[in-house]
């Protein structure tokens, strides 16, 4: 039985998978909120609740309607993200006029309603969701479950196909245009609106997908979103909400510090995070991948 | 100006004499926890009224000044009046450090680096020895005020607390009509202007947000005297949320807003304690239902009402008047 650093291989590698697993949950949310973000300058404070409805949808869909997992993660994304559709256009779009603060506040409101509506209904001790792809693979310095290794492969090409989208298509030039000067792309004819529209919806799909792919690791529980995207609000501050590469990296990163820490000093591993936000702040205020004002 | 600062302490002369017949009618016990609750409301309003800056994580200075004072008298069988000095004390040091990283940062990000910073101080409560963990620390003992006044008499302590909200209140009312407090407001308005005006904005920032903490931090030591308790809820994420309701509710960066929004939603949660989980959806509704509708909160209504009345204009929406007009970065 060989060592590194002190710490049997297996918890080592085993930290380190997790902390994967948790960086593809941040990564996925922080990339929807900056996206959000990026259009709308509204920090959507109800990402955390939406993630928790996407867990939420792919148990009710296999409880109530039968439909397994694969189902589950094409159908909860789609029906959570056309509830982030109905919000934007009842509430939040009522708001662009006045100062983004206002944004944060209603949607804070909106997750305290979910998150009370799903306590009342479920309780707050989780629901248990049945591993899709049970089994796994010995490496040889550590065990790797196929459903983890799934995870963490599907959950980066989800990043990597929004980067694309957002970078490199037409309709994300469209996007990054809008951004900049939504009066000036409406001038062109595009219909600027819906598109803030869909953008909500997809990003609010993204937090469900995430909490889909988290349904069969943690149980389904009312209040998982609630300390998530206190999380996710830091690896925000500590990326900058400005690239969208730089989210999936920050998100990544942060969740293997985060696995490293709970093998070398368990006792922070909760506030690691807030931590490195705090150094971040002191030394570079824009965020990592930011840019100066 | 003159005539609105005569017209401030009028109706806080009338709220005092009503505080002071109050406990004759309402359960003292009740009444404390109100005023608890409206300094604690007054101290987060100082900054996001007067500086334009939303702390999401006030919690934390609460909290943790409940947590200090009640160790403090509890454990170390300090007086009960060192006790609550000292937890204000520490919550001004944890001010001066959360506040140095948070202001870095301005406007949305701003409420998220101090949402983040409170929750970092909430895992370090539930991890500390001293704190109890999940058990929060029980029976502290109120014992004699100064070593004379008998504050196990619900009557007599309600008095006390009256005494402390008033010169946290003072305090407040004083800063914000003092030349600082102009300078505050410059910097809500147009801080890129104070900043070429020649002001040291992120010293003026610091000690707004120090003193708030302070406050804050008073407003969490009493309560934990009153209640005996001082317990995780106290710093959680949670509780950040519901002074940030208090002052909107009753209207932000109005000088008695927060004392009427406090009022009210501590009414709203002792009648609805038994509807369990209820209260969380019913306390999101209030959030949206004001932010849509009537952004002014109760005060500010009626203070546009009154305006209105006398034939001028309504008072312009608080967009710009009490958060600050800047771009978000």
């Amino acid at each position: 039985m060989f060592e590194l650093l002190g710490v049997p291989p297996q918890a080592l590698f085993g930290q380190l998978l997790l902390g994967l697993i948790n960086g593809a949950f941040y990564a996925l949310l922080s990339l929807g909120l900056a996206v959000i973000f990026g259009l709308m300058n509204v920090i959507n404070f109800t990402h955390g609740a939406q993630y928790m409805m996407g867990a939420f949808a792919s148990w009710m869909l296999l409880q109530y309607l039968g439909v397994p997992y694969w189902g589950a993660l094409v159908l909860a994304p789609i029906i959570v993200g056309a509830t982030g559709v109905v919000i934007e256009r009842l509430l939040i779009s009522r708001l662009y006029h006045l100062d983004h603060l206002y944004g944060l506040l209603l949607t804070f409101g909106i997750a305290l309603i979910i998150e009370g509506l799903f306590r009342n209904q479920y309780g707050s001790s989780g629901l248990p969701y049945a591993n899709p792809i049970p089994g796994g693979i010995n490496l040889g310095f550590m065990f790797l479950p196929y459903y983890r290794a799934w995870v963490i492969v599907f959950s980066l090409a989800v990043c990597l196909a929004t980067w694309f989208m957002i970078e490199k298509t037409q309709l994300g030039s469209y996007l990054r245009a809008a951004t900049e000067r939504p009066d000036l792309v409406r001038a062109f004819g595009i219909n600027v609106p819906r598109m803030i529209t869909l953008t909500y919806g997809f990003g609010v799909g993204l937090a469900a997908l995430a909490g889909v792919l988290a349904a069969p690791i943690y149980s389904v529980n009312p209040i998982m979103g609630s300390y998530l995207i206190i999380v996710v609000f830091a690896v925000v501050v500590i990326g900058g909400m400005g690239s969208i590469l730089g989210s999936i990296i920050t998100g990544f990163g942060l969740g293997v510090i985060e696995g490293l820490t709970k093998v070398f000093y368990p006792e922070a591993s909760n506030t690691v995070i807030f931590i490195v936000m705090a150094i971040v702040l002191m030394l570079r205020p824009q965020g990592l991948f930011g840019t100066p004002r | 100006m003159a005539r609105r600062k005569n017209r401030d302490m009028l109706v806080f002369g009338a709220l005092l004499a009503l505080g002071l017949v109050a406990p004759f009618v309402i359960y003292p016990v009740f009444l404390m926890k109100v005023l608890c609750f409206a300094l604690f409301a007054c101290a987060f309003n100082l900054l996001v009224g007067y500086v334009g800056l939303l702390s999401f994580g006030h919690a934390m200075f609460f909290g943790f000044a409940a947590y200090i004072s009640g160790y403090t008298v509890k454990v170390m069988g300090w007086p009960t009046e060192v006790g609550i000095l000292a937890g204000a004390a520490v919550a001004a040091a944890l001010g001066l450090v959360a506040g140095a990283i948070a202001i870095r940062r301005q406007g949305i990000y701003f409420a998220m680096v101090t949402l983040a910073l409170a929750q970092m101080v909430y895992f370090f409560c539930l991890q500390a020895k001293f704190t109890g963990g999940e058990d929060g620390i029980q029976g502290i003992p109120r014992r004699p005020l100064l070593g004379l006044l008998p504050i196990t008499n619900d009557f007599v302590f309600y008095y006390v607390v009256l005494a402390i909200f008033s010169i946290g209140f003072l305090i407040i009312w004083r800063t914000i009509h003092s030349p600082f407090g102009q300078v505050l407001k410059a910097i809500r308005e147009n801080e890129a202007r104070a900043v070429s005006l020649g002001y040291a904005v992120d010293s003026f920032k610091l000690i707004a947000f120090v003193l708030s903490a302070t406050l804050a931090g008073l407003a969490g030591a009493t309560k934990a005297i009153v209640f005996q308790l001082a317990s995780l809820t106290d710093v959680a994420w949670q509780m950040s949320g519901e002074v940030v309701l208090m002052t909107l509710v009753g209207g932000l960066g109005t000088v008695f807003g927060p004392i009427v929004g406090a009022g009210i939603i501590i009414t709203m949660q002792n009648y609805l304690a038994g509807f369990g989980e209820w209260v969380l959806v019913i306390q999101g509704a209030i959030f949206v239902v004001t932010v849509l509708l009537f952004r002014r909160g109760v005060v500010g209504e009626i203070m546009a009402l009154a305006q209105y009345l006398r034939g001028g204009k309504a008072a312009a929406e608080p967009s710009s008047a009490a958060m600050h007009g800047q771009p978000a970065e």
